[in-house]
């Protein structure tokens, strides 16, 4: 250890405690995360429970398809997160960790896309609140209250997995400098945390919003 | 570097195949008439995919107590606010003070 690259900084005992510490403090952060998707989550569910109808023909809207193709997308995105984490735990070698990570990166940008298609439909079909809404059935009022939400949820998901693809990219580019070795690989873990927290949000959000009613 | 053990890769794939297995059986469940189980199955199903990207992927399985408690807590305050929140909601046209 005394040899390697892992910076220790003062006020730790020595790198496993310095790792477990950063890692709490990504727990943390992620546990105020949960508090900001909390409340859109609330809100959602005030709102569905006043106008179940609304919400169920909003639902309807959406494209299921889409939506599991994405949710898809996303799981497997995790799992070269996962991954990556273990191949920076075992391996000292750039290649493999860096295929690992572009793989994540890749699969986010995927989902970006797939998710900003479906945007683009809603647009078309005139369900965007604001912009483009033309829906003029039973209780439109309450069915944009929907779109809202679903814009407002979606979107602050996909706002997460933008940032999450800027830092992994980051760590890509890292990788491949030689940055990441198994006594050093803080960064790539706390990233991976971070990463799978917007994953668990999005597998709440596909039953939330695309599977209400039939 | 830390003392936690190491997941292994075919784990991990496990964990990831049982996730795209529980997405395609809460599709199905989706067209299939459940009555007022439909969100509670869709949800259930949820949570265990949730359940397993915490205990693999994010590794909790092997996190310290202390981790377990922020999420634990962070959970708990997520309940505490939507109980709250709906506890308020639906018993408002109780008194007839402006129900929406």
């Amino acid at each position: 250890m005394a040899e390697s690259a892992a910076h220790l900084d003062m006020q730790f005992e020595n790198t496993a405690q310095q790792h477990d510490t950063r890692i709490f403090g990504m727990w943390v952060f992620l546990a105020t995360e949960l508090m900001l998707f909390g409340g859109m989550f609330t809100i959602y569910t005030v709102y569905r429970a006043f106008y179940p109808n609304a919400f169920a023909e909003g639902s309807r809207h959406l494209d299921l398809t889409l939506g599991s193709i994405n949710t898809a997308v996303l799981i497997v995105s995790s799992l070269f997160m996962a991954l990556a984490v273990h191949t920076a735990r075992t391996s000292a070698r750039r290649l493999p960790l860096a295929l690992c990570l572009s793989a994540t990166v890749g699969l986010g940008i995927l989902f970006l896309g797939i998710k900003g298609y479906e945007y683009y439909l809603h647009y078309l079909n005139g369900e965007v609140p604001v912009l483009n809404w033309t829906y003029a059935g039973a209780q439109a009022g309450q069915v944009q209250l929907f779109f809202w939400l679903y814009f407002a949820m979606t979107g602050v998901h996909a706002l997460h997995l933008f940032i999450g693809i800027g830092l992994v990219s980051l760590l890509t580019l890292l990788a491949l400098l030689g940055r990441y070795k198994p006594d050093s690989y803080t960064p790539v873990e706390m990233t991976g945390l971070y990463w799978h927290f917007v994953d668990i949000i999005w597998i709440f959000l596909l039953p939330l919003l695309y599977l209400i009613a039939k | 570097m830390t003392n936690e053990p190491i997941i292994p890769t075919r784990k991990l794939l496990l964990v990831c195949g049982c996730l795209l297995g529980l997405t395609a059986l809460t599709v199905v469940a989706y067209y299939v008439d459940l009555g007022v189980f439909h969100t509670p199955v869709a949800l259930g199903i949820a949570g265990v995919k949730a359940v397993l990207i915490l205990l693999y992927f994010m590794q909790l399985r092997y996190s310290s107590g202390m981790t377990r408690a922020v999420i634990i807590v962070g959970l708990l305050w997520l309940g505490l606010l939507l109980a709250g929140t709906m506890d308020d909601a639906l018993t408002r046209g109780w008194l007839n003070v402006g129900a929406p």
